[in-house]
């Protein structure tokens, strides 16, 4: 079995309010250490045996089509064993 | 004229659009998500809520539903369709309308009354209106922020098609004051505010939204 991992993000140039939020938290709680948090999603896709090409390549349209925005976010496909 | 209000699983809005229909002088007709039959209406509303949870992202799966994919084959056809709140948020996760609704720029979900301006009364759901007009309507939501690229931003209020834009402080971020926009035809409009829930005095902050319906109606009457 390998696992599909799909991590969505917003644009860089997409304002990100929640990552604003935990960045000016951290400093509150005395962690300094940084100068800016973007957060996104994670997908973990569960399929059986090894994925082929064909198969990724429908992940990725199924994440491009459902899972992300395009207008907004980008994302990555990766296999994990 | 047949107007078809949606309800998907989590709408909160759909008796209030009917009843903003039927107060307009239409009929109301309601439309269920499982079901691709639209009933003969001549215009179809999308109303706000939470539909399915707002899970993924808000609209990511409404936008399959059943009912959606007769809604765009008719939408793309010409008939006229109002997305509010949520509904605008479907829109633009369906490509009916370009960019896209996030998280508010100061992250609280807001629930006020809110005056905007009508900038465009081309569209099929604000001929009622002046173009400068400035009406009063309640804005509820966690993710109004309307964000696009700069070549959309540009092609938006190049082709005048940002149909109203709050006036003041800007409520949630969206780029220029965005509150609303439409297709280059006219009939497909998203709009944040909520103009079903400001058509009588009673039950609202004023009767300012009715002429969205209204519009409509003309709009059918004409054609």
């Amino acid at each position: 079995m390998a696992k599909i991992v799909v991590e969505v993000m917003l644009k860089p140039e997409i304002l990100d309010p929640q990552g604003k939020a935990v960045a000016s938290a951290l400093p509150r709680l005395g962690f300094t250490f940084a100068t800016s948090v973007r957060q996104g999603k994670r997908f973990e896709i569960e399929v059986a045996g090894d994925p082929t090409p064909a198969q990724l390549a429908e992940v990725e349209k199924a994440v491009g089509t459902l899972l992300a925005n395009p207008v907004i976010e980008n994302y990555t496909v990766k296999v994990e064993k | 004229m047949r107007v078809g209000v949606v309800t998907f699983p989590g709408t909160l809005d759909d008796r209030d659009a009917a009843r903003a229909v039927v107060a307009a002088g239409g009929q109301a007709i309601s439309l269920w998500h499982n079901d691709a039959d639209l009933k003969s209406v001549d215009a179809v509303v999308l109303p706000g809520g939470f539909s399915y949870g707002d899970y993924l992202r808000c609209g990511a799966i409404s936008r399959f539903a059943p009912v959606m994919k007769s809604i765009i084959d008719r939408a793309e056809g010409g008939m006229p369709l109002l997305g509010i709140c949520n509904g605008f948020q479907v829109l633009c996760e369906a490509h009916l309308l370009p960019g896209a609704l996030t998280r508010n720029h100061e992250l609280h979900f807001l629930c006020r009354d809110q005056v905007i301006k009508i900038e465009n009364n081309n569209s099929s759901w604000t001929s009622n209106y002046e173009i400068g007009q400035e009406i009063l309507i309640p804005l509820k939501n966690g993710e109004g922020s309307f964000q696009c690229d700069d070549a959309t931003l540009a092609q938006l209020e190049g082709e005048n098609r940002v149909i109203a834009r709050y006036v003041g402080e800007n409520p949630n971020g969206s780029r220029n004051l965005i509150a609303g926009i439409t297709n280059s035809r006219g009939n497909i409009v998203g709009l944040m505010p909520h103009p079903e829930h400001a058509i009588d005095p009673l039950t609202g902050p004023s009767s300012d939204g009715l002429a969205f319906f209204t519009s409509v109606l003309k709009a059918a009457v004409n054609s």
